[in-house]
């Protein structure tokens, strides 16, 4: 059992919460995730770990509403408790001093690149944070990414604040205007993390992105988390969640993370009706 | 003629037939996840007991991976102590109902037993289990006595088989044992590999239970290597660590295709229905892709338990795709036998060699290739040799990967010193689980690579002796 600590609605349908788990907080490390189970009946869903506070004994999740378990785990208040949460999962992200390194959120991803951006940031590296949404009140953490980053470039799709356009048409700008960078994170929706590593691939700019391929047991066992990387099958959990966005099947990728798209309606919506009927 | 137990004549014993296990008409069981078999009554378990003549040499014991004393629990149960029996059982083994039910006793105990050699074994694994269930049934389940506490903690890796019996050895002998498992519920393959129609959740939470009972305690959601290192456990003052976290990584047979959408391992569909309890959505959150025309890969127990959860789901044609030939399958006699009554199709002599997908990427069709038997491989049994041109099709919506596992890297990566062989299982000295690490011992999958729920066990107890030794003389 997983007490939440604290809980915030950060933008529309996004939420972010402080869990207690004194035992990962120590140990985490940036780009590692847990996975989650809210009840019995409870499927198992991975979320990145997005900072932790190792004398409070919590750590913070931030997570968007798509589903049957993010539904209801919006609902749950401080004070209720998550039945299992387990982690820390994954491998951390490889963190040391690039040079120029540029951190690219897109969505609720930019949750993900957070802990990463500021240990780069710890490790010496010069930062440029990109960080998008489709508007400006779907955008999250600006204050917090600007306060980690040298630099800090917002984009809405919409152009109702910052740069119009995608993350990843602001990162083209750079290296169009010949800017040295050294190495490139991206984290966000597949389509936006397919679109920055053929941005950088002509550059030869090393791009990692983390992938959130669909998980069930998170420690290497099932495979249903398999992605194709280099054409080599890689399991998510275990070999990433960070793998080299030039490698990266996205076109795969996109296509499994649609495997449950009709049982996911199914769910959610019975989920809601069983809420509406009290 | 001589008289042995209960009156019976020696004449009169052989005549009695091995007594039919009741079960579940394969019509109606093909549809529901009930267990299968439904266990002999107390009349027809007696009537099994009176088969078996006391070998002054029993064969059957010295076929007992954990050395149960079969004859003395044979006659108690023959003379209607059904309590007795279960108790002789569980001076040697902690798991009987476990046992009674998945062992593979036509090549153990029964084996050996001397009225197979004319006839047909005493079944011994069918009383095993009326014994177990007697006594969980009664209530009565009786917690042994415990040597006094030694002060020593001792952490074991792993809730399987192994993890569970080298617990239930350990905390007897008056050791502080906690199981550290990686999953939300502990059992390990028991859990989320055997399905409940095979093996009931509610008897593997029993059989925890009464482990906690005697006072092993078991923390949830723990994966040692990333929320600790065993040298963590070493500092947080464990004097020996058991791991026992089975061949738990899937293997692929890496060939095109194989990530299309409804292509599962064995591992991750088997997870998903038992652990997760897919097969009851959407009353349960995690959902299973449901086939029309199921594929399963593999001739093991793993693959006997897919396509039948498969046809359990629905599936209108679940078929097993093996390389070899019949008599070559892995698995137990009694479960090939099951799924065929349950109207599973067998394409023998058959290996998939691609998988083609529709324009969203769901499996549609395995192209296959015929084989034939040739020279005798390594394992004794005759390889598969593809046939030139023999190639045809199979129209598939689902398919399940059921060829093996492999040893999961996390822990020797985490453990230095730890010696691994080339394919990752843990390298151990002799028979007792030591390790290259002092302290550190092994055993179930991890150690001999798949393997059956007895010899994890066994590994387990015989890792118990010894690192009961080992702090004895500390």
């Amino acid at each position: 059992m997983a007490k939440i600590l604290k809980k915030e609605v950060i933008s529309d349908g996004i939420f972010r919460m402080d869990i207690e788990a004194p035992e990962i907080a120590r140990r985490r490390k940036a780009g590692q995730f847990v996975i989650l189970r809210l009840n019995e009946k409870g499927e198992r869903i991975p979320l990145t770990i997005v900072d932790s506070n190792p004398e409070e004994g919590s750590i913070t999740i931030i997570f968007q509403v798509v589903g049957h378990t993010t539904a209801l785990l919006s609902h749950l208040i401080e004070g209720e408790e998550i039945l299992d949460l387990q982690g820390p999962l994954g491998n951390p992200t490889e963190i040391k001093n690039y040079g120029h390194a540029v951190c690219i959120g897109g969505g609720v991803g930019v949750g993900v690149v957070y802990p990463i951006t500021k240990a780069l940031k710890e490790s010496g590296n010069r930062v440029t944070s990109i960080i998008g949404a489709r508007s400006k009140d779907l955008l999250i953490l600006e204050k917090e990414m600007a306060a980690i980053s040298d630099r800090l470039i917002v984009t809405t799709d919409d152009g109702s604040y910052g740069f119009r356009g995608f993350v990843s048409q602001a990162l083209a700008e750079l290296l169009e205007k010949g800017e040295k960078i050294d190495c490139v994170f991206a984290i966000g929706p597949v389509p936006m993390m397919k679109a920055v590593s053929e941005c950088t691939r002509p550059y030869g700019i090393k791009t990692y992105v983390s992938l959130n391929a669909i998980m069930v047991d998170g420690t290497g066992m099932c495979g249903a988390c398999r992605v194709s990387v280099g054409e080599q099958t890689k399991f998510t959990c275990v070999d990433g969640p960070e793998f080299d966005g030039h490698e990266v099947d996205f076109d795969l990728l996109m296509k499994r993370l649609r495997m449950y798209c009709e049982q996911e309606r199914v769910s959610y919506e019975r989920n809601q009706c069983r809420c509406q009927n009290g | 003629m001589k008289e042995i137990s209960v009156g019976v004549k020696m004449a009169d014993k052989i005549k009695i037939p091995r007594q039919p296990m009741p079960e579940q008409d394969p019509l109606i069981r093909r549809k529901n996840f009930d267990e299968v078999p439904l266990g002999y009554d107390a009349e027809t378990a007696q009537k099994e007991a009176r088969r078996c003549i006391q070998c002054k040499k029993p064969g059957c014991v010295s076929g007992c991976p954990v050395e149960v004393n079969i004859p003395l629990f044979i006659q108690q149960i023959a003379e209607g102590d059904f309590l007795g029996a279960a108790h002789t059982i569980k001076e040697t083994n902690s798991l009987p109902a476990i046992c009674g039910r998945v062992c593979p006793q036509e090549d153990q105990c029964e084996k050996f037993c001397i009225l197979g050699k004319k006839g047909d074994p005493v079944a011994i694994g069918r009383l095993e289990r009326f014994a177990a269930d007697y006594e969980r049934a009664q209530g009565s389940v009786e917690i042994p006595p415990t040597l006094p506490a030694t002060g020593k903690k001792i952490a074991v890796i792993g809730s399987g088989p192994s993890g569970l019996t080298i617990a239930g050895d350990l905390v007897k002998l008056g050791y502080d044992v906690t199981i550290f498992e990686a999953l939300h519920k502990p059992g390990g393959v028991l859990i989320y590999g055997i399905p409940e129609f095979r093996l009931p959740k509610a008897i593997v939470e029993a059989e925890v239970e009464y482990l906690k009972k005697l006072g092993v305690k078991i923390e949830l959601n723990s994966v040692i290597g990333r929320l600790k290192t065993i040298d963590d456990l070493f500092s947080e003052g464990y004097a020996a660590v058991y791991i026992a976290v089975g061949a738990g990584a899937p293997v692929f047979m890496n060939i095109p295709g194989e990530n299309l959408l409804g292509i599962y391992s064995a591992n991750e569909y088997l997870t998903r229905s038992n652990l997760m309890k897919a097969y009851l959505f959407p009353d349960y959150d995690t959902p299973i892709v449901t086939g029309k025309n199921v594929a399963v890969i593999g001739g093991g127990n793993v693959a006997m338990d897919a396509v039948r959860t498969a046809l359990r789901l629905g599936a209108e044609n679940a078929y097993i795709v093996y390389r070899r030939g019949r008599e070559e399958m892995p698995a137990r006699k009694e479960e090939i036998h099951h799924a065929e009554e349950e109207g599973v199709q067998f394409h023998f002599l058959t290996t998939p060699i691609s998988y083609s997908g529709d324009e969203n990427g769901w499996v549609k069709e395995m192209t296959c290739l015929r084989m034939e038997l040739g020279e005798p491989d390594a394992s004794g049994r005759r390889s598969p040799v593809p046939i030139p041109g023999s190639e045809f099709t199979l129209d598939v919506d689902t398919v399940v990967v059921a060829i093996g596992t492999q040893a999961n890297p996390v822990i020797p990566l985490t453990t230095p010193g730890l010696e691994t062989n080339k394919r990752g299982y843990i390298v151990t000295k002799g028979e007792n689980g030591e390790t290259s690490r002092p302290g550190v011992y092994a055993g179930g999958d991890i150690v001999t690579g798949s393997a059956t729920v007895i010899l994890a066990m066994g590994a387990g107890k015989r890792a118990a002796r010894a690192i009961h030794e080992f702090l004895s003389r500390k």
